[in-house]
């Protein structure tokens, strides 16, 4: 797509703020959808109907949230630090935002083809942290500074768990383009990288269990950089009141809001780059193109936000010191067996 | 300025840099005092805890209570007769009115020295039970949302509002009841109550294994809970605790097995007790696990009390004016939160000479900081749901 701007528009920075434009829709588009489907799915487990009003079933009603949070008055608390309170939500969701950049949301289309990917989302969803600790810092509220204290702790020790699992898979494709990971996993269900990708049957049948632990602990530390239940200690709302986002409302708010839904996705989709072939089709050749690019890599990334929607109304929060013992003392040396176990049966 | 600091009492003298708690302790430099409530979504109400934390860690808890006062002991001395104190007395607990007006019924009965009619008794007890479903149900799904777990909280509402239907059906009202007088209660069970009642107990069994499933015996859920908040039982009893938190620290010890009233004594049922199943005796998860076997217990207790619920009136015979001789009264019950007393001195009028509520709540609050020192502000969230406090009774 990137060149096909080019041969209209000419290399210059207009093509490349085009570029960027159709994950900001699809991160508003999504938000409302996920919205929706958090609060029916939430209702459906809990034996509720949810919104039933606003429009069929109630599906005006993410429009009507997004509406009310507009017209809100944006408060800023008088000792709050104004610079840093203000620009700690557009922080967190430029972190955001800026993974997926290099998300191929289809053969054609990916926002930015650097070939280090996967390592630059990992670098650019770090920003978040630094955006919740300045969230939490300038609201000057301890509860918010105790909530961004966590959160700092939380995403920088389920980074390395989450960099692990990514090397599993990088080691297996042999790179970090997210899109040329893609490419690598063609020809259906049985060579993506969660099934030990295009190899030897032999090798394959070797390497399934490690990939399959490497894509589940992948997922897991995903959920805990998304602030998502059972992981979500930032905002623990019985302990913390909201976290970090307590003194906020209005549009700062929302963006809060928007940021850990596209976070939600992001992680979803790496995920789903890696190791269940991003946007091949899982029938091999049919049902694939460019359009059913973005049908596919949406399904696989929405459906383990699902999953994550699920889990977050099924399960307790853990505590803080069972969070970092389940990264450092679980995941982290299963990711080590994980790599030396892929690396030995790749070199044989 | 100077002048101002020298009126203060002489432990809040600062000298610049310093805190000081409430109490007066000074604070050392890499602690912070954090105020919980009165507006904080799990105390449960308006209870404040002053913590005193260094980073996550739990230094000192220091209860303030007193944002839900209401007078209800003052109220009752002026009110013109003994039946008008009823509605105050629901409004203590009021997860669990029909329990405080047994409690408060059964005193002026005592009183009287008057007997009420079988048929009384047993209703009483049914309410009893069911209002202890209601109130344990609360007490558990709110715990679950200390923990996290939103849905289970619904699930209990779900299966609460039957209870509550059944109520609305006997009484009219769904949360304060006026319902059990003295001498009796104020009308006969309505037609169809006793085959609803039947229905909710095959109802809510299975239901309750579900909300097993789901949070009591989630691993991540015993995790969070057992080894936590231990509450040994020399500590409980010295601390007078009672209901499931003393239960759950191992102490054999219900009142309507004890000091029996109603009809307790004539129907089969079990007091439960904490085991130290997933950890130590008295730890969080105990007192969680003794709440949702007492329910159990109490479908047993409602399907024999309906099945021998007798005919007959349901109101004693009163004199037309209730004044019981001059003299004293303690009657102790267990409500849904441990023993509920009031004490009742008479002189011989219309009304109360002077009304003490021996409220369990505000007894089990007091040990909270006791046990949580220590802790993590997460498990100090657990240790004050598992204690199941309820404001309205804890400053009347």
């Amino acid at each position: 797509m990137q060149e096909l701007l080019k041969s209209f528009l000419g290399d210059n920075a207009l093509v490349y703020i085009i570029m960027g434009v159709p994950p900001l829709i699809f991160i508003l588009l999504y938000a409302l959808v996920t919205l929706y489907m958090e609060m029916k799915v939430s209702a459906h487990i809990q034996d509720r109907v949810a919104y039933m009003r606003t429009g069929w079933h109630g599906v005006l009603q993410p429009f009507a949230d997004i509406l009310k949070l507009i017209q809100k008055e944006d408060i800023i608390p008088a000792q709050a630090d104004k610079l840093l309170f203000t620009l700690a939500p557009y922080l967190v969701f430029t972190g955001t935002y800026a993974g997926f950049a290099a998300i191929p949301f289809s053969e054609g289309y990916i926002g930015s083809n650097i070939n280090l990917g996967v390592f630059y989302i990992v670098a650019a969803s770090s920003i978040v942290v630094a955006g919740l600790l300045m969230s939490g810092w300038a609201s000057n509220n301890k509860w918010s500074l105790l909530g961004a204290m966590r959160s700092a702790a939380q995403i920088v020790s389920y980074e390395i768990p989450s960099a692990l699992a990514i090397l599993v898979a990088v080691m297996i494709t042999g790179s970090l383009n997210l899109n040329d990971v893609s490419k690598f996993q063609e020809g259906g269900l049985f060579n993506w990288v969660v099934f030990g990708g295009p190899l030897p049957l032999l090798q394959k049948l070797a390497i399934i269990p490690f990939t399959a632990t490497a894509f589940f602990i992948l997922l897991t530390a995903g959920i805990a950089e998304a602030n998502r239940t059972p992981f979500d200690l930032p905002e623990a709302e019985s302990e913390l009141v909201q976290g970090f986002n307590t003194e906020y409302s209005g549009m700062k708010f929302a963006i809060f809001y928007v940021a850990e839904y596209a976070n939600m996705f992001l992680v979803s989709a790496v995920a789903v780059c890696l190791f269940l072939g991003g946007w091949q089709s899982p029938f091999g050749s049919a049902l694939s193109g460019p359009i059913w690019g973005v049908f596919w890599i949406v399904i696989k990334g929405m459906a383990f936000v699902f999953f994550q929607i699920w889990l977050r109304w099924t399960l307790p929060r853990l505590r803080v010191d069972q969070l970092m013992y389940v990264s450092w003392k679980v995941m982290t040396p299963m990711l080590f067996v994980c790599v030396f176990a892929v690396g030995l049966i790749l070199v044989l | 300025m100077l002048n101002e600091l020298k009126t203060l009492p002489t432990n809040y003298v600062t000298t610049p840099g310093e805190i000081h708690t409430s109490t007066g302790k000074t604070l050392r430099t890499d602690e912070m005092i954090i105020n919980m409530g009165p507006q904080h979504p799990s105390t449960h109400g308006v209870l404040r805890l002053e913590i005193v934390v260094d980073g996550e860690i739990v230094v000192d808890v220091i209860p303030h209570i007193g944002y839900l006062h209401r007078c209800f002991e003052k109220h009752a001395e002026y009110m013109t007769n003994y039946q008008q104190v009823i509605p105050y007395a629901d409004r203590m607990d009021y997860l669990a009115s029909m329990n405080n007006d047994w409690a408060y019924a059964l005193t002026i009965e005592r009183l009287l020295k008057i007997e009420v009619p079988q048929r009384v008794e047993y209703i009483r007890v049914i309410m009893a039970e069911l209002q202890r479903i209601a109130s344990h149900l609360i007490a558990v799904g709110t715990f679950g949302i200390d923990m996290g777990a939103f849905t289970p909280f619904l699930w209990a509402f779900r299966d609460r509002e039957r209870i509550l239907d059944l109520f609305e059906m006997t009484c009219g009202a769904r949360l304060l009841y006026n319902y059990i007088w003295i001498g009796g209660l104020s009308h006969d069970l309505p037609k169809g109550f006793v085959e609803k009642a039947k229905e909710f107990c095959t109802y809510f069994r299975p239901k309750l294994k579900e909300f097993n499933d789901l949070l009591t015996f989630n691993e991540i859920f015993i995790k969070r809970t057992a080894n936590v908040g231990v509450l040994p039982k020399d500590v409980a009893i010295n601390y007078a605790c009672s209901g499931p938190v003393l239960r759950a620290s191992g102490v054999d010890w219900d009142l309507r097995r004890d000091d029996p009233y109603g009809v307790y004594n004539k129907i089969a049922w079990e007091v439960q007790t904490g085991k130290g199943e997933m950890g130590t005796v008295g730890d969080v998860w105990d007192r969680f696990i003794v709440k949702v076997r007492e329910m159990e217990q109490s479908v047993r207790i409602i399907e024999q009390a309906l099945a021998g619920l007798p005919e007959g009136n349901v109101q004693a015979a009163l004199p037309k004016r209730i004044r019981p001789d001059a003299g004293e009264m303690y009657v102790r019950t267990e409500s849904p939160r441990g023993e509920l007393g009031f004490y009742i001195i008479s002189d011989g009028t219309g009304s109360p000479y002077r009304l003490k509520a021996r409220a369990p709540a505000f007894v089990n609050l007091s040990v909270v900081p006791a046990i949580s020192r220590g802790c993590m502000i997460a498990d100090l969230v657990a240790i004050v749901g598992s204690v199941d406090i309820v404001l309205g009774e804890v400053d009347r």
